[in-house]
C-alpha cells in the first residue's frame, strides 16, 4: 500500500499518487495519416499501466514520442510535474525513460556488461573504461533483479530472448530509469519465460518504477496491470483502474467505432470449392492448417500480428516451403516450389510489404505490372511493348490509378497508388485465387475504397479471394467467412452473418467468451 | 505531379524519345569520344590513319567482349572479379592441349568450355550457397590463376598452330579485324538480349529489387546462374583471342584486366549498385577506353601512368553518377 495515498484521503482516487509522467493533448500526423489526436496518458510510480488498442490505433507512435524518436505536433510531456521536451532518444534516456521492445534493440556482438553500460560506462582515472568496475556493477545490477544466472561477460547473441529482455531491464536499472516502457515484451517468449518476466515486472513495481505495458493478451493485462488506457484510431477512448473494468468492456472500447467507411454491397454467389488446403505444417511458423476456399468467395484471415497468417499464405504461394500437408486447386494437387510455379498454377500472393516485396522501385509502372505476366506479353522470349502497355492500361484504369504516364517510375507514386500497382500486377496474371495480405495497410481512405470496390468486382467475376487483414472493419465489411488464427493454428472459422468484432478479438487473443 | 486530378486515360509516356535521348549518359559519352578523338588527331600526326585506328581497336575488343556480359551481371546486382584469372586458366589449358597435339578447332572449343565451366562454378557458389559474389570471385580469382601458375611456373607455352593465329591477328575485311567484327556482332546480340527480351527485363527487375522479383515469379537464382555462365563464356572467348594474338601463354596473361572491364561497364553508365544500364553505353565506353589508352601510347606515356589513369577513371565514373543524382535530388525536392 502506498503511504502517501493514506495521508491524503480527500483525493478521488485514493490509490493514485502524483503521476510520474504525464502526456497531455498529444497529436501527431504523418503525410495523409493522423496517427494520434489529442491523447493523454499518465504513468504512476509503482504501478503498471496497460495500453491496449488494435493494430494502427497509435500505440507505437506514442512509444516513439515517449522515447524521443518522434516529435509531437502538439501537446505537452511532463515528468514529476515539470514540462520537458524529448528532442532525441538520448534526451529521453537522460530523463530516465527506457523502452523494452518486442525485439530488443541491444547489440548482439557486445557483452552483457557492455550492453548494460553502453554510453555511461564507469571511467578510470585516465578516462578509459574501467572494465573491472563495469563488470562488478553489471553483476550487482543483475543480482538485485534476481537474474544472477546471466554471465556479465557473455555475448548478447548467445542469450535467449527472455534473457535479452532481462539485460534491457538491467540497462534501465543501471541508469536508474524511473519510467519503463514494455512494448509487447511477451510476444516471443515461452510460458515459463513469461512467468519470469512477470516476476521482474513485480520487482520493478516494488522499486517504484512507472511502467507502461503494451500487450494484446488480456490474461497478461489482468495479471499484472493496475490501470488501463484504451486507444482507438489515434484517440484515447477510455482509461481507469483495471479492477473496475471487465474484459468485454475493454474489448468494446477497442473496437466500437463509428463506421466512417462504406463497404461495397455485393450479392454473394458462392460456388464450389476452388482451393483446398489440409494439414499444412511448417517446422516453426504454423501447424495443421486446413480450410476451403470457394469460387466467388472472400475468405478473411484475422489474427494478432505473429499468428502465422502471412507465413501460411507464403507457403501456399510457393515462396516458403512446408514440412507437410496438401494443397488442391480445382481438384488437382499442387506443390509450388517457387512463386513462379504458383503463378503458373493460378494462385497469386499480393504481399504485405509493398516497398520490399511488392513493387520494383526503379522500373516504370508498365514494367512493374507486366513482370509476373512476361510469359504472356512476350512472344518466344521477345518483349512486345504494345502488349505490355495495353495490359498495364487496362488494369490501372480499372483501379483508378493516378499517374502522369505509364512510364513513370513507381517510386514517384503515393503509397495508395503503389498499392494499386501491386494489386494490378498480380491480377494481370489472370489468377484463379488471389491472396491479399493487408491490402489496405497504410493507405489513404480514397485508395482503400478503390481497393475494396475492386475486390467486390473480382469475386463477382468468379475469382476467389483470401484477404489477410488486421483491421476489423475491413474483415467484417468484406469477408464471406472469417478464419481466425492464433499462435500458428486455426482457432476458429466463422460465417460472417451477425458476426461481431468482439468475438473475433476474443478468439484471436484466446479469451473464453 | 504524381497525383494529378483523375486523368482517366494515362498516356504511355510523356517525354518525346528524342528529348530523353539527348540528355542521356550515352549522349555524354558520344561527346566525350568525339572530344578525345579530336585531341588525339591534333596531338599525333600518326593517329588519323585507317591502320592506326584499326590497331586501336585491339586495345579494347577482348576486354569489351567480357564487359558485355559483365554489364548484365552488374545490372543484376552481382559482380565477377575472376574474369582475368579465367582467361589465364583457359589459356593454360589450351597450351596443355597444344603440347598434346590438339588442332585449332579443339583449342577454340577448350578455351570456350573452360571459361564456361569457371563461370558455372562461380554461379553455383553464389546462387546455391548464397555467398556474396564479390567474395566468391575474389576467391576464385586466386584459385584460377593459382592453378595456371602451378601448371606453368615460370614457363610459357608456345607452338600454337598457324591457323590458330587468325582469331587474334586476322582481318575479315580491309582494316576490320576478326576481333572487332566479333565484338560488334556480340554487342548486337547482348543489346538484343538485355533490351528486347523478357530475360533482359527480368535482369533489370532483379537488380532493382530481388525480393519483389522473386515474389513476382522471376526465377532469380536461375537467371543469376545463367549470367555467371555467360560472363565465364565471354572470358573463355577473350582467352582464345588473346592467346591467338600473343601466340603464347604465360600464367601472368591478362593480369589486371578485371578492373579495366569493370571500369568500362561503369563508365558505360551501368549502376554499380545494380538495376540500371545499357549496352550502347558499354560499347561507347569501350571505344573511349581504347581511344584514351591508344592516345596515351602514341604520346609515349609509360604503362604505369596508364594504370594510374585507369584507377582514377574508375573512381570518377563511379562517383560521378552518384554525385549527379544527389545534386538533382537536392534541386528538385
Amino acid at each position: 500500500m502506498d503511504t502517501t495515498a493514506q495521508l491524503n484521503p480527500t483525493t478521488e482516487q485514493p490509490l493514485a499518487p502524483a503521476p510520474r509522467l504525464t502526456l497531455s493533448g498529444i497529436s501527431k500526423s504523418f503525410p495523409g495519416v493522423r496517427a494520434l489526436h489529442d491523447v493523454s496518458l499518465s504513468l504512476y510510480p509503482g504501478q503498471v499501466t496497460a495500453l491496449v488498442g488494435e493494430n494502427g490505433a497509435g500505440k507505437s507512435t506514442l512509444v516513439k514520442i515517449m522515447t524521443g524518436i518522434y516529435q509531437p505536433d502538439a501537446g505537452t510531456i511532463s515528468i514529476d510535474g515539470q514540462p520537458v521536451t524529448l528532442p532525441s532518444a538520448h534526451a529521453a534516456f537522460g530523463h530516465g525513460i527506457t523502452a523494452i521492445h518486442q525485439e530488443t534493440v541491444l547489440f548482439d556482438d557486445l557483452t552483457v556488461a557492455e550492453n548494460i553500460f553502453l554510453g555511461h560506462a564507469p571511467r578510470s582515472r585516465f578516462g578509459t573504461i574501467d572494465w573491472r568496475t563495469m563488470r562488478k556493477q553489471a553483476r550487482e545490477v543483475l543480482d538485485t533483479m534476481r537474474a544472477g544466472h546471466i554471465d556479465a561477460d557473455a555475448r548478447l547473441k548467445d542469450l535467449g530472448i527472455a534473457n535479452k529482455h532481462l539485460v534491457a531491464v538491467a540497462r534501465a536499472m543501471s541508469i536508474d530509469a524511473q519510467i519503463v516502457i514494455m512494448d509487447e515484451p511477451t510476444a516471443a517468449l515461452s510460458l515459463k519465460e513469461i512467468e519470469e518476466l512477470f516476476l521482474l515486472v513485480e520487482f520493478l513495481k516494488s522499486e517504484g518504477k512507472a511502467i507502461l505495458f503494451i500487450s494484446h493478451k488480456f490474461d497478461e493485462i489482468y495479471r499484472i496491470a493496475d490501470r488501463y488506457t484504451v486507444f482507438r484510431d489515434g484517440e484515447m477512448v477510455g482509461e481507469g483502474l483495471i479492477k473496475d473494468a471487465g474484459q468485454s468492456q475493454i474489448v468494446r472500447m477497442m473496437v466500437g467505432r463509428a463506421v466512417d467507411h462504406i463497404f461495397p454491397q455485393r450479392k454473394a454467389e458462392i460456388g464450389a470449392p476452388v482451393l483446398t488446403v489440409s494439414g499444412l505444417s511448417h517446422p516453426t511458423e504454423f501447424d495443421d492448417i486446413g480450410f476451403e476456399l470457394h469460387r466467388g468467395e472472400i475468405l478473411g484471415f484475422y489474427g494478432l500480428v505473429g499468428a502465422g497468417r502471412s507465413e501460411v499464405m507464403q507457403a501456399i504461394s510457393g515462396i516458403t516451403r512446408t514440412s507437410s500437408g496438401t494443397i488442391t486447386l480445382e481438384g488437382k494437387a499442387i506443390m509450388p516450389k517457387s512463386a513462379a510455379d504458383s503463378i503458373d498454377a493460378g494462385i497469386v500472393y499480393v504481399p504485405e510489404e509493398r516497398g520490399k516485396q511488392g513493387v520494383v522501385i526503379g522500373l516504370p509502372i508498365f514494367q512493374n505490372i507486366s513482370l509476373p505476366s512476361l510469359k504472356r506479353t512476350s512472344k518466344s522470349g521477345m518483349l512486345r511493348l504494345a502488349e505490355e502497355f495495353a495490359l498495364a492500361r487496362s488494369y490501372t484504369e480499372r483501379l483508378d490509378l493516378r499517374a502522369s504516364s505509364l512510364s513513370q517510375d513507381v517510386g514517384t507514386l503515393s503509397g495508395g497508388n503503389q498499392q494499386k500497382i501491386v494489386i494490378a500486377k498480380w491480377l494481370a496474371t489472370a489468377p484463379k485465387v488471389i491472396i491479399l495480405d493487408e491490402p489496405t495497410k497504410g493507405i489513404d481512405i480514397g485508395s482503400k475504397a478503390a481497393v475494396h470496390g475492386f475486390m467486390a468486382e473480382l469475386v463477382a467475376q468468379g475469382l476467389s479471394v483470401i484477404m489477410v487483414s488486421s483491421e476489423l472493419p475491413e474483415i467484417l465489411g468484406m469477408s464471406d467467412r472469417v478464419v481466425v488464427m492464433r499462435e500458428g493454428r486455426i482457432a476458429s472459422v466463422y460465417d460472417n452473418k451477425g458476426l461481431d468484432a468482439e468475438t473475433l478479438v476474443r478468439t484471436a487473443a484466446g479469451i473464453a467468451a | 505531379m504524381t497525383d494529378t486530378p483523375a486523368p482517366r486515360h494515362i498516356p504511355d509516356r510523356l517525354d518525346k524519345p528524342f528529348n530523353s535521348a539527348i540528355f542521356s549518359w550515352e549522349a555524354l559519352l558520344v561527346a566525350v569520344a568525339v572530344a578525345i578523338f579530336a585531341v588525339n588527331s591534333f596531338a599525333s600526326p600518326y593517329f588519323l590513319d585507317a591502320w592506326s585506328l584499326s590497331d586501336l581497336t585491339f586495345n579494347f575488343t577482348e576486354k569489351a567482349l567480357i564487359a558485355l556480359a559483365m554489364a548484365l551481371l552488374i545490372i543484376s546486382g552481382e559482380i565477377d572479379l575472376s574474369v582475368a584469372a579465367i582467361i589465364a586458366l583457359a589459356s593454360t589449358v589450351m597450351g596443355m592441349a597444344v603440347q598434346a597435339g590438339a588442332g585449332t578447332p579443339v583449342l577454340v572449343a577448350i578455351g570456350i568450355l573452360v571459361g564456361l565451366g569457371c563461370g558455372a562454378f562461380n554461379g553455383l557458389l553464389v546462387t546455391r550457397l548464397g555467398l556474396p559474389s564479390i567474395v566468391v570471385t575474389i576467391g576464385t580469382m586466386s584459385l584460377f590463376r593459382g592453378i595456371a601458375f602451378i601448371i606453368l611456373g615460370d614457363q610459357a607455352y608456345k607452338g600454337y598452330p598457324p591457323s590458330f593465329a587468325f582469331f587474334g591477328q586476322g582481318y575479315v575485311w580491309w582494316v576490320v579485324s576478326f576481333e572487332l567484327a566479333l565484338f560488334l556482332v556480340a554487342a548486337a546480340i547482348y543489346w538484343f538480349l538485355l533490351h528486347r527480351t523478357s530475360f533482359g527485363r527480368r535482369v533489370f527487375a532483379i537488380g532493382n529489387n530481388p525480393v519483389a522479383a522473386q515474389f513476382s515469379g522471376v526465377r532469380v537464382g536461375r537467371i543469376k546462374f545463367i549470367l555467371f555462365c555467360l560472363t565465364g563464356l565471354m572470358a573463355g572467348i577473350a582467352s582464345v583471342l588473346i592467346t591467338s594474338r600473343l601466340g603464347s601463354t604465360r600464367p601472368s596473361i591478362a593480369q589486371g584486366y578485371e578492373l579495366e572491364v569493370i571500369t568500362m561497364v561503369v563508365l558505360g553508365g551501368v549502376s554499380i549498385l545494380g538495376g540500371a544500364g545499357s549496352i550502347l553505353g558499354v560499347v561507347l565506353a569501350a571505344f573511349i577506353m581504347g581511344l584514351v589508352t591508344f592516345g596515351l601510347g602514341l604520346l609515349n606515356v609509360p604503362g604505369i601512368v596508364m594504370s594510374i589513369f585507369i584507377g582514377l577513371l574508375l573512381i570518377i565514373v563511379i562517383a560521378l553518377p552518384i554525385l549527379w543524382r544527389r545534386v538533382r535530388r537536392e534541386r528538385f525536392t
